[in-house]
């Protein structure tokens, strides 16, 4: 909310300096969002009286005005449309400084001196609008100075309000605030009745009294709707933020400016029968009048006349029964609704339709429900005053059982100093209370004092004792308020060692030379779709772009479309990982959320360098990444590769990775038909484990050391090419027996001396006992034991 | 006699001008051998009067000694030259770089949700989770926030499609993305007793997108439920979590009142600017002042809802974007490039 300080201070006058209001505003939860001078600098612009106009001889568009400034006449050269004989206007003398440094020098226009300059409200930088000079009102002395005449040295204050503060949007609201917060008087006109001049009334009926528990309304006739607006009126509505638009709408917005309570006025011969306020029901259809159509659902309120929706209540009146200031059928007689609209019937309504009104933000917040005979009063007051017409007498409908209720609410001295941690003198409390407009009763001494507090009707945030202590704690001040550790057992935290935490597996793959990422949980539907074809997938309902509306069902697509995006950008590799949660539908709509951990493996094994031939990543990277995540769970035997079925994956080139039978995840290349359809040429290698099924860990047990010599044996023996090499190590570690303490292949070979459709494979087996150094014997029946097995089951031939 | 001095400096002579060791060796054996020409002077003793061998025999003696000890030293040197130009051929060029496997590093958000956890958890607290995908009943109503409650409109939620769906008054409808970590306050308070001391780090989603807003973004939620517990608490336990993350213990830190349907009183909190030190600049819109937190005593109402009795205990909790400190701590201007993953970007951290 935008107020000006000099509006503010005619209701409450601290002696501090704007500077000081910005500051208490703030710390006291009226977030000022932004200060700015009413009007920006200038200087030696004055009040000037044009006392003559003669055309220009050698231009049609300039007139040659003759200028009263106080002190003298000048002649000025005018280029204004709307220039005339005894108007005033703002006169900025030679030596003047407009806005942003225009200096006003002494000049020829076509020939013609001109001392100054009259100006427009554009030039001075009060308007938008480009629309001729600016007309000051008469009753402005010739030759005083602009900013005074105008009150220009004002500021304005963008408040940046809470929603539960509905009270302070109004320039009643915030002075009640200084007034608390500087402890000064606060100064409430009082809006006497208007008495009634003639008898006309419109009918009303409220069918929906829970949420119009009161409905006010006045006609007016006669009124002039194309006499103009006070400047001073303009001037607060501008430094509010408002346009003028005409003299009742404005009048009506002033009001709300001012006391905080939205008004309407209707054209009286636009509406027809009566008024009823009812909820929506089907078919009803009305133009707004910003001229928009809208069809409101059943729980909206509406205002209507016998002819059908006139105004969404609260939030916007219709097109058709407007006021019409300019034109044909110029409005003459008016009906001015002042209403308490229950907030729970506002709330959430203006969203739908894309609004957000003035009126629909102080419903939706609660507008204090006492305030409405006042604020039609004050309105047909100013109505009469500057439109002129008749008053009728103020009738309409009225639900009191239906209005908010003030229930007192207990306020204990103890639980204000419990809860805030700082005892806060018993005076403070009621004064602090009592300025914020509630009924304060005391009751008991010290710490056992109670009071009874029944909060005023404006303030709708104020149920419960919570909320009066916060009040209390506000306007004392939380700097005010003292400052410790709480107390706390010194219990330590508990820690599962059967678990291998998130870090450990982060830190193994750092190691490895894996680069953290953080990609968005929602993703391209597309992309979703060719990753994890079989998946329930969640899209979101109101996703922000096309390429963010899927919660992820793995983490493979993030991946991928960072290697993307990096490789646009000439990486020319990566290894990425991340850690997150990934989304799928479950039974009944339940959500089902698992951690995982992927990364992504492509491009050169280590950064180009001298010394270090260039290798290019492939499987049995991104396998040895799963490796060492796996070993973190002292349980590597647990695990197997079998060959893979993802369809996102190379059929020949990937693996299902297996703890018994619970699958952990998959490792393998990017299908190359994926690939190319994601732009990312080139073998791009990918891991997905689930952290759930990675994470159980075995707590590692001391094996003993052997103080006896190991002896190794190497077997070099060939195999066809399509025996599995895990399955012949396998069948060789059960083969060798006991003694055998590791079997290991250290060399897989193809090509030159071996047979076509045969490897060469080169184990190692190491036999150690713990009792007695070895003897030949018994290594080489082993070895034969194992050579023999190898030959039985994979036609193993010794080379 | 002359003869042997002749042969002596000759001997000496020849060392000298050795310049390997097979050389030294030669002369070792035609001079100090069995059949060298010093050996053989010693063998000619016989042939002198008794009287002279004595004298002639310590004369021989102190030639060989001092031919032995000639080849020994050049023999030495040799050797020491033979090292010096065996290193100076083994010579690296040490200005070449080292070998490099594939370096990566932590994310930066990552780097700042560790250190604060780990910063909470020396102080004892426990590190709790909650789902990313909440209802509307604790995302919003267990926290005191109806359906139409503007507070809802600070809050812009992404749903899951099929909104409508869903039994009236089944909890678990209709579903969202958190727009806070706080429901995880309320999960724990419904299912943990007092005292409660958590703090609770993880991803939420707000439909929003600018320079300095991400749709999904990193929270830290702190709640500490017990008997005693009040705003003085939580001021202390606030400025002091400030003050250890910024590494300043005279950071300035104040506390703003402020809304949130879950606490009462109610802050936001403010750090003295970390780039100005509180003078102004462009970091804090000159104001001084960067807002970093919010925070407050948590509402009877949540307490209650969560089967809390809410006479007994009393408790705060606080809230803030982790995502902002990075942005503070590394200079970074756009939050968007946090997300974006550029290598070239992350590897500034790492």
């Amino acid at each position: 909310m935008k107020v000006s300080e000099g509006w503010l201070r005619c209701w409450a006058n601290p002696a501090v300096d704007s500077e000081a209001l910005e500051k208490q505003f703030s710390m006291a939860g009226l977030e000022v969002d932004g200060v700015e001078a009413a009007a920006p600098a200038f200087s030696g612009v004055v009040v000037g009286e044009v006392t003559a106009v003669a055309p220009h001889p050698d231009a049609d568009k300039l007139k040659v005005c003759t200028v009263a400034d106080g002190e003298g006449t000048q002649q000025v050269v005018c280029g204004a449309p709307n220039v005339t004989a005894g108007m005033k206007a703002p006169y900025a003398r030679v030596g003047a400084v407009l806005p942003e440094g225009f200096k006003i020098k002494k000049a020829k226009l076509r020939g013609v001196e001109s001392f100054g300059m009259l100006c427009g409200p554009d030039e001075l930088g009060l308007s938008e609008e480009r629309y001729g000079l600016m007309v000051l009102p008469e009753s402005l002395e010739t030759g005083a100075d602009l900013r005074d005449a105008l009150a220009l040295n004002d500021t304005i204050f963008d408040i940046d309000l809470t929603p539960n503060r509905g009270d302070c949007l109004s320039v009643r609201g915030l002075a009640r605030e200084l007034a608390v917060l500087n402890r000064v008087d606060f100064r409430a006109e009082p809006c006497p009745a208007v008495a009634p001049t003639v008898d006309d009334t419109f009918p009303v009926t409220v069918t929906a009294p829970e949420a119009c528990p009161r409905y006010l309304g006045r006609v007016i006739k006669g009124v002039d709707v194309t006499r103009p607006t006070p400047d001073w009126m303009v001037e607060r509505l501008r430094r509010s933020g408002l346009r003028s638009i005409d003299p009742v709408v404005d009048i009506t917005n002033y009001v709300m400016l001012e006391l905080g309570q939205p008004m309407h006025a209707f054209d009286l011969h636009r509406l027809s029968g009566g008024i009823t306020v009812r909820l929506a029901q089907d078919g009803d259809r009305l133009t707004l009048l910003d001229g928009s159509e809208v069809s409101p659902a059943a729980d909206t309120l509406l205002i209507c006349d016998d002819a059908g929706p006139v105004a969404l209540a609260g939030i916007m009146g219709g097109e058709r029964s407007g006021i019409h200031a300019e034109g044909e059928a110029l409005t003459q007689d008016i009906f001015l609704e002042c209403a308490y609209f229950s907030p729970l019937a506002i709330a959430g309504r203006a969203r739908r339709f894309g609004l957000f009104t003035d009126a629909s933000q102080r419903y939706e917040r609660g507008v204090d429900f006492a305030l409405q005979q006042a604020a039609t009063e004050r309105a047909t007051a100013l109505l009469l005053e500057i439109c002129g017409g008749a008053a009728g007498p103020l009738s309409g409908f009225e639900a009191p059982e239906a209005l908010p209720k003030r229930e007192p609410i207990t306020l204990r001295a103890a639980r204000i100093d419990a809860l805030l941690g700082t005892a806060i003198p018993g005076e403070t409390v009621e004064d602090v209370l009592t300025r914020l407009a509630c009924e304060v009763l005391g009751e008991g001494e010290g710490t056992e004092r109670t009071w009874t507090v029944t909060p005023p009707s404006f303030r709708f945030d104020l149920e419960r004792e919570a909320d009066l202590i916060e009040e209390v704690a506000r306007i004392f001040g939380y700097d005010n308020l003292e400052v410790a550790l709480p107390p706390a057992a010194l219990t330590l935290p508990r820690e599962d060692d059967g678990v291998v935490p998130a870090k450990a597996f982060t830190q193994a793959l750092l190691g490895l030379g894996g680069q953290e990422i953080i990609t968005y949980s929602f993703i391209e539907g597309t992309w979703a779709e060719a990753f994890c074809p079989q998946a329930s997938l969640l899209p979101l309902a109101n996703p922000l772009s096309p390429e963010l509306a899927v919660l992820r069902p793995s983490l493979l697509p993030g991946l991928v479309k960072t290697w993307q995006h990096n490789r646009n950008r000439q990486a020319p590799g990566a290894q990425l990982f991340e850690l997150g949660t990934c989304f799928e539908a479950g039974a009944n709509g339940s959500v089902q959320e698992t951690q995982r951990l992927a990364g992504l493996l492509t491009g050169p094994r280590a950064p180009e360098q001298w010394g270090v031939a260039s290798a290019t990543l492939d499987f049995f990277d991104a396998k040895g990444w799963v490796e060492a995540l796996l070993a973190l769970s002292f349980d590597s035997a647990a695990f197997t590769f079998e060959p893979a079925t993802d369809p996102a994956l190379h059929p020949s080139r990937s693996a299902v990775v297996k703890r018994g039978e619970v699958i952990v995840g998959v490792v393998g290349a990017l299908h190359p038909e994926l690939a190319q359809r994601l732009d990312v040429p080139g073998q791009v290698y990918v891991l997905e484990l689930s952290l759930t099924a990675l994470a159980p860990r075995r707590v590692p047990q001391h094996g003993g050391l052997s103080r006896f010599p190991a002896v190794r044996r190497d077997l070099a023996l060939d195999v066809p090419k399509a025996v599995a090499a895990g399955a012949v190590v396998a069948k060789a570690d059960a083969a060798a027996g006991p003694l055998a303490t590791a079997v290991r292949l250290f060399d897989v070979y193809e090509g030159k001396g071996v047979e076509p459709g045969r490897k060469s494979l080169a184990l190692a087996i190491t036999f150690q006992a713990s009792d007695r150094t070895l003897g030949d014997e018994e290594v080489d029946s082993a070895v034969t034991a194992v050579r023999e097995a190898l030959a039985a089951a994979f036609d193993a031939r010794q080379r | 006699m002359n003869e042997l001095a002749a042969l002596r400096e000759e001997a000496l002579g020849k060392v000298a001008e050795a310049l390997d060791l097979p050389t030294l060796e030669q002369l070792r054996v035609a001079y100090l051998g069995k059949k060298g020409a010093l050996t053989g002077v010693l063998k000619t003793l016989g042939k002198l009067p008794p009287e002279e061998r004595p004298a002639a025999g310590a004369a021989v003696n102190a030639a060989k000694e001092a031919v032995q000890a000639a080849l020994e030293a050049r023999q030495h040197a040799l050797q020491g030259a033979a090292l010096e130009a065996k290193l100076a051929a083994e010579a690296v060029d040490i200005t070449l770089p080292g070998r490099q496997g594939s370096r990566g590093g932590r994310h930066p958000h990552a780097v700042t949700m560790e250190r604060i956890v780990e910063i909470f958890r020396q102080a004892g607290y426990a590190v709790a989770a909650g789902p990313e995908v909440e209802s509307d009943y604790y995302n919003f109503e267990a926290l005191n926030i109806p359906a139409h409650h503007p507070a809802r409109a600070m809050h812009d939620t992404f749903y899951l499609e099929g909104r409508e769906e869903g039994a009236a008054g089944d909890p678990r409808w209709p579903r969202l993305l958190r727009t806070h970590t706080s429901p995880v306050q309320a999960r724990i308070m419904e299912a943990t007793a007092p005292p409660i001391r958590i703090i609770c780090p993880g991803k939420v989603y707000r439909v929003d997108s600018d320079v300095t807003h991400t749709p999904m973004f990193h929270q830290v939620e702190g709640l500490v439920v017990g008997e005693g517990i009040s705003m003085a608490h939580l001021k202390g336990t606030v400025i002091e979590f400030l003050r250890v993350f910024f590494n300043a213990d005279d950071l300035a830190v104040r506390f703003r009142p402020s809304y949130f349907p879950f606490t009462e009183p109610s802050a936001e909190v403010d750090v003295e600017c970390v780039h100005c030190r509180g003078a102004g600049c462009r970091v804090c819109s000159h104001t001084g002042w960067l807002e970093v937190m919010g925070c407050g005593v948590v509402h009877p109402n949540v307490l209650e809802m969560s089967g809390i009795d809410s006479e007994r205990f009393s408790g705060f909790a606080f809230g803030f974007g982790p995502d902002r400190l990075s942005m503070l701590y590394y200079g970074v201007d756009d939050l968007r490039l946090f997300y974006e993953n550029d290598l070239r970007f992350l590897a500034q951290f790492a």
